[in-house]
């Protein structure tokens, strides 16, 4: 019979002041690096775990494989030379940087946007949302071991970047939320090309309720795993779906409304567990409220109008000395821009909030410990995270 | 805020006030209380959400402008702590005891800045530049253009070719 004599809890022995004592020549330990170049990583970054056999004692996150410097470079810049470099702080939803940075912009030069295009910005930072929600499943799903979902919703995805396509001549970059407004309303015939989109990712987020969130090896594996203590959500910083997962209603649109999310009707989608399942569960029934916001927000996007406010000749552009803070709700929470100005046509500093920040480095470091060396992947694909957010 | 602000000049020096937006006020104070001040907005007046800290290069005038925004999510405001430090001599009392997130913060700002917070943890392991040796790259007076100058280019060793010339070359090696 199997017996464990050893008490689990003693390993590995500790120093006085509470450090793990790892002696890598003992036999005992492993240290091995999982990334930056590995299928269960999300983007660019690496562990450094030291296992002793397949439970992680120690982790280290490595980022910076990424670094580009966005932040120095927009130091450089002018205020719409910034607009082309933020879009590529975060990849997969350019478009929260553009509002961020748009309305930063606005706010300390004293631009008021015109009502249309706030609409318009609403109606696309949805889409961006759930776009990026699609490309989520395909990750969360394919660390469990289930390939098809995500080819299923990156098909989905793809139909919501024509729609972007139609919008703004972009795919992935869009750039069509300039400093004071955005740079078209909708095409002809737009909305009922995006109800067709609805209406088919709609029916793939059935299919994949039922293919993945019922299936026996997905629930075995998530639930229980990668636990987010409630109380951990301040100390941590924790926001968006990891937050709500832990039953804690932290959702920008919600608390702080921006745009015309004041004028929606919406409910923030809360969890109870904390756990790796609640929050994939979390996120799908985020991405039914998108479809739902959407569906409300092309019905009331004015169909011709205003849509961009008078603003100065961009190159000779100088804004008076100041400073603020703009947040918007992202997929994985609260993403802020803080920007300085000192009265000339170049941006002091703009420092960008992203919430993987906090979620990859200091959270990941303390989640992995006692965690299985074939979970990680699933654990990081459940906070959500992007390196480039880290890097800037 | 207002309110709030006055019941804080009455424990803490705050020297300028700032009230950009309803519920967003920039506060400064120095360098000395400034922890002080932080953790009694963190402990009594609900602050507990720590947004970001950063830092801002005023080379101009000697100094470095440290950021704390905090952010109260009962009352839905956000406060921002100003802490102006001297450049030459960039320390800071480390607050790392307050928020777990707040290592990861000081750690880049030592990093980028050459802000040294003394006490927190692994403040001296690189974050994000790592093998990197040059000065604090995100001051101001780091220029990026000359670095990359200087460090990459030109690139010994490399050799370019005509290409029809070269492809003569290889085709036709007896020039036929």
């Amino acid at each position: 019979m199997l017996k464990f004599e050893n008490d689990r809890s003693k390993y590995p022995e500790k120093n006085a002041d509470g450090t793990n004592i790892i002696d890598l020549e003992s036999g005992k330990f492993l240290k091995i690096w999982q990334g930056p170049i590995h299928p269960g990583m999300t983007g660019n970054m690496s562990l450094e775990l030291i296992i002793q056999g397949d439970e992680i004692m120690e982790c280290k996150t490595h980022v910076g494989y990424l670094h580009r410097g966005f932040e120095k470079l927009m130091e450089r810049r002018r205020f719409i030379q910034c607009f082309p470099i933020c879009v590529r702080i975060a990849v997969p939803e350019p478009d929260f940087n553009e509002y961020c940075l748009a309305a930063t912009i606005e706010e300390l030069a004293g631009i008021e946007v015109p009502d249309a295009a706030e609409w318009m910005r609403t109606l696309l930072l949805e889409m961006a949302r759930l776009q990026s929600y699609l490309a989520w499943i395909g990750g969360q799903a394919g660390a469990f071991g289930m390939g098809i979902i995500g080819q299923w919703t990156i098909w989905a995805r793809d139909l919501v970047l024509d729609r972007f396509e139609e919008i703004s001549g972009g795919r992935i970059y869009h750039m069509h939320m300039p400093p004071g407004g955005v740079r078209s309303l909708l095409p002809y015939g737009f909305e009922g090309r995006m109800k067709d989109t609805l209406d088919k990712v709609s029916q793939i987020m059935v299919d994949v309720e039922r293919v993945m969130f019922n299936n026996s090896v997905f629930k075995k594996r998530s639930v229980g795993l990668g636990y987010i203590d409630p109380l951990w959500v301040e100390e941590y910083g924790i926001t968006g779906p990891n937050a709500r997962g832990a039953g804690i209603p932290k959702d920008v649109r919600k608390d702080y409304p921006y745009l015309k999310y004041g004028e929606l009707d919406f409910e923030v989608s809360l969890g109870t567990d904390s756990d790796a399942f609640t929050r994939a569960d979390v996120r799908r029934r985020d991405i039914l409220t998108t479809i739902d916001l959407i569906r409300q927000i092309v019905e009331r996007v004015p169909k011709n109008g205003e849509f961009m406010a008078e603003v100065p000749n961009v190159l000779h552009w100088k804004i008076p000395k100041g400073e603020t803070y703009i947040r918007s709700e992202c997929t994985r929470g609260e993403y802020g821009y803080y920007t300085v100005t000192d009265g000339s046509g170049y941006p002091r500093r703009i420092n960008v909030r992203g919430p993987s920040y906090t979620h990859a480095i200091a959270l990941m470091e303390r989640m992995a410990i006692n965690l299985n060396i074939s979970d990680t992947a699933g654990v990081m694909s459940s906070l959500h995270t992007y390196p480039p957010e880290v890097e800037r | 805020m207002k309110e709030l602000i006055e019941r804080l000049g009455t424990k803490f020096p705050v020297n300028e006030t700032v009230f950009q937006r309803d519920n967003l006020t920039f506060i400064t104070t120095d360098k000395i209380h400034a922890i002080e001040l932080i953790t009694h907005l963190r402990d009594y007046e609900g602050f507990s959400h720590l947004v970001i800290i950063t830092a801002v290069d005023w080379i101009e005038e000697g100094l470095f402008q440290l950021t704390y925004l905090l952010n109260n999510p009962k009352l839905k405001v956000d406060m921002g702590v100003r802490v102006m430090i001297d450049r030459k001599e960039a320390t800071m009392t480390s607050s790392h005891h307050l928020w777990a997130a707040v290592a990861t913060y000081q750690r880049e700002l030592y990093e980028m800045f050459g802000i040294f917070f003394p006490g927190s943890p692994r403040i001296k392991e690189p974050f994000i530049l790592e093998g990197w040796d040059g000065p604090p790259p995100y001051r101001r007076d780091f220029d990026t253009k000359k670095y990359a100058e200087d460090t990459y280019f030109p690139r010994p060793g490399r050799e370019t070719h005509d290409p029809a010339e070269h492809m003569k070359e290889k085709m036709y090696p007896e020039g036929s």
